[in-house]
C-alpha cells in the first residue's frame, strides 16, 4: 500500500540519521562500506555496469557531495563535504505516487523501502525525490535506495555496538550519528536541539527525517591570515618571486 | 528531465486519441458531427488505435513491464494508477459509442448519454495525465496548473482536427467542423504560449543554498562531484541538450502544431480532394507539432536534484 501509515499505525518512531557538516572530512569511507554491505544486504545486489571500462556506472545508496560556500561579507570561504543519502521522509512523495504499491513506508519505524517483486521500474518515485535518493538499477529493471540497513539494525547476529547502519560504522571521525529522531530525549534528537540540525530543502514540504548539523561558526583566530602585513609593492616578477621565498 | 521516446509518444498519441474520442462524443450527442455510421466507426477505431499504441508504448520504458498489471492498484494515492485505471475504463463507454453509432442502435437518448459520458471519460483520463506531472514539486516546470490545462486543450485540439479530417474523408465536413478545430488550436496556442512564459518567468522551487542548508554562510557552489561519471541522476534528471534549443524548438512547434493545422484546416473548407488533402495534412502536421513540444516539456523541465550537481538555482 503506497499511502503513507495512517497516524493510528505509527509508533512515533522515526528511525534516521544525524550528520555533522562540521566534522565530515570528505573521505567517502561511508559511501564504500554501504556500497560493501548492501551489495550483499536486502536490495542486493547494488549492481556496476562496465565497471573497468571508460564510462562506468553503478547504483549507490550514498554520494559524498562537496560545495564551496563563498562568504558573502568577503571573508574566507568554506569548504564543506557533504553525504547524502535517503533522508527517510515523514511525508514521502516517492511512497504515495508509487502505481503499484512497491514503495512502502514502514508503519514501526518510519523506513522507506522498495519491494523489488513489486516494482515495475516507471522510476516515477525517483522523479518525486528531491534529493536523488533513488537510483534505478537498469540490470534489475528496479528501483533502489537505502535501506537505513534494515538487515543490521535488527541483525541479532550481529553484536549489540555493530546494529547501525554501514555507513554509521565505519565513519572514522564520528560525522554520522543513528537513533529515534520521534523520541525528543534520544541522544540524536538532543544532538539535533543542541547544534540546531535542520532539514533539507524545507520547502519541498516532504519532512524528511534525517538531520544535518551545521558546521560551527570559525574561532577568530582562523581569521588571523587575512590580517597579515601586506606585501611591499615590487613591479619585477623576479623580485616578487624573491620577496615570496624570502617571506618564508 | 531525460526525454523517453516511449513516454512522448504515449502522451501524444494516447492525448489525441482521446481528445479525437471527446470531440466525436461531444459532436455527436450534441449533433454536430453527422451520425453516419462509417464517419463514427472509423472516428472511435482511429481513437483507440492511437490510445492504446500510447498505453502500450508507455509500458516500454519500464523495467518490468510484465508487472504493469500492478499499477492498478495504487489508485487511492498514486495519479499514475489512477491514470492506468481511468484510461481502461474509458474503454466501457468508446466501445459502446462505437456499438451505437454503427448499428443505429438505442435511438437519441444512448447516443447522448455514450457520446457525453465518452468525452467525460476521455477528459479525466487526460486530466488523471497531466496530473502526474502536475503532483511533482520536485520539477517547478510541471508543478503548475498550466500543466494540466495545456494536456486538456492540447488533446482537445489535436482531437478536433482529426474529427475534422475524418469528417472530411466521409464527405461529411461543415463549417462548425472546421470552428470548432480552429478555435481549439487558438486556444491551445494561446495555453502553450502561456505555459512557457510562466516556466519562464517562475522563481525557483529551490535554491543550492536550501539543497544544502548552507546559505547562512554565504553563496553555495559546487567544489567536486560525488564521482567522476555520469549516474543514473544526471542521465535521468540531469539532461541538457534541448535547453540549448529551446527557442528554436519552440517555434517549430508552434508552427507545426499550430499555425499550419490552422491555415490548412481553414483551406480544407474549399472542400473536394484538396480539402481532404488539407485536413489530413492538418492532422499529420499537429502531431508532430505535438511531439516536439512534448519533447520541450520534458527537456526543458529541471528537476531540484541538480542543485546538488552544480545548478544554482
Amino acid at each position: 500500500m503506497t499511502s503513507l501509515p495512517a497516524q493510528t499505525e505509527q509508533t512515533g518512531k522515526k528511525l534516521g540519521l544525524v550528520i555533522d557538516l562540521d566534522i565530515c572530512v570528505g573521505c567517502h569511507a561511508c559511501a564504500v562500506n554501504c556500497k560493501e554491505w548492501n551489495t550483499g544486504g536486502h536490495m542486493a545486489p547494488l549492481t556496476d555496469t562496465n565497471p573497468y571500462g571508460e564510462a562506468q556506472d553503478g547504483v549507490w545508496f550514498n554520494r559524498i557531495h562537496a560545495f564551496e560556500v563563498v562568504a558573502d561579507d568577503g571573508g574566507p570561504s568554506m569548504t564543506t563535504y557533504f553525504p547524502k543519502s535517503c533522508l527517510h521522509c515523514e511525508d514521502a512523495a516517492c511512497v504515495t505516487v508509487c502505481p503499484t504499491g512497491a514503495s512502502y513506508k514502514r508503519a514501526e519505524d518510519g523506513i522507506v523501502l522498495v519491494d523489488e517483486s513489486k516494482c515495475i521500474g516507471c522510476k516515477l518515485c525517483s522523479w518525486a525525490c528531491p534529493y536523488g535518493a533513488r537510483e534505478f538499477d537498469a540490470d534489475a529493471g528496479v528501483m533502489k535506495k537505502c535501506t537505513l540497513c534494515i538487515d543490521r539494525i535488527y541483525n541479532e547476529n550481529l553484536e549489540e555496538a555493530d546494529r547501525v547502519p554501514a555507513c554509521v560504522s565505519t565513519c572514522p571521525v564520528g560525522a554520522r550519528h543513528f537513533g529515534d529522531l520521534g523520541d525528543p530525549g534520544s541522544d540524536v534528537s538532543q544532538l539535533v536541539a543542541e547544534r540546531g540540525g535542520y532539514d533539507l530543502m524545507p520547502e519541498m514540504g516532504y519532512k524528511p527525517t534525517n538531520k544535518y548539523l551545521p558546521p560551527r561558526p570559525r574561532r577568530e583566530s582562523s581569521a588571523a591570515p587575512a590580517a597579515a602585513a601586506p606585501a611591499p609593492s615590487t613591479e619585477h616578477p623576479l623580485l616578487r618571486w624573491a620577496d615570496r621565498f624570502l617571506s618564508r | 528531465m531525460h526525454p523517453a521516446f516511449s513516454v512522448i509518444f504515449f502522451t501524444v498519441s494516447s492525448g489525441t486519441g482521446y481528445g479525437l474520442l471527446a470531440v466525436l462524443g461531444i459532436g455527436v450527442a450534441t449533433g454536430w458531427v453527422p451520425r453516419d455510421p462509417w464517419l463514427g466507426a472509423t472516428g472511435i477505431v482511429v481513437a483507440l488505435a492511437a490510445v492504446t499504441a500510447g498505453l502500450l508504448s508507455s509500458t516500454f520504458h519500464l523495467g518490468h513491464p510484465e508487472r504493469a498489471w500492478r499499477a492498478f492498484s495504487q489508485w487511492r494515492s498514486s495519479w499514475l494508477s489512477r491514470e492506468g485505471v481511468l484510461a481502461v475504463l474509458a474503454y466501457g463507454p468508446a466501445v459502446a459509442l462505437l456499438g451505437c453509432w454503427f448499428f443505429e442502435a438505442g435511438g437519441r437518448p444512448a447516443i447522448l448519454v455514450l457520446g457525453l459520458a465518452t468525452a467525460v471519460a476521455a477528459a479525466v483520463t487526460v486530466y488523471a495525465t497531466a496530473m502526474i506531472y502536475r503532483s511533482l514539486q520536485t520539477i517547478p516546470e510541471w508543478a503548475t496548473g498550466w500543466t494540466v490545462v495545456n494536456y486538456l486543450v492540447l488533446g482537445l485540439a489535436g482531437g478536433a482536427v482529426w474529427t475534422n479530417a475524418v469528417a472530411h474523408a466521409f464527405g461529411a465536413a461543415h463549417a462548425a467542423l472546421t470552428a470548432v478545430a480552429a478555435v481549439s488550436l487558438a486556444v491551445a496556442w494561446l495555453a502553450k504560449v502561456t505555459y512557457w512564459r510562466h516556466i519562464d518567468s517562475a522563481p525557483p522551487a529551490a535554491t543550492a543554498e536550501s539543497a544544502t542548508g548552507l546559505g547562512t554562510f554565504g553563496t553555495v557552489r559546487k567544489f567536486e562531484g560525488p564521482h567522476t561519471e555520469a549516474n543514473y541522476l544526471l542521465k535521468e534528471m540531469g539532461y541538457q541538450v534541448a535547453r540549448k534549443h529551446a527557442a528554436k524548438l519552440r517555434r517549430h512547434a508552434q508552427a507545426l502544431a499550430f499555425a499550419v493545422p490552422l491555415v490548412l484546416s481553414l483551406l480544407a473548407m474549399l472542400g473536394g480532394a484538396v480539402g481532404v488533402l488539407a485536413a489530413f495534412g492538418a492532422a499529420a502536421s499537429v502531431v508532430a507539432g505535438l511531439l516536439i513540444e512534448r519533447w520541450l516539456f520534458f527537456a526543458e523541465a529541471k528537476h531540484v536534484v541538480t542543485l546538488y550537481y552544480g545548478r544554482t538555482a
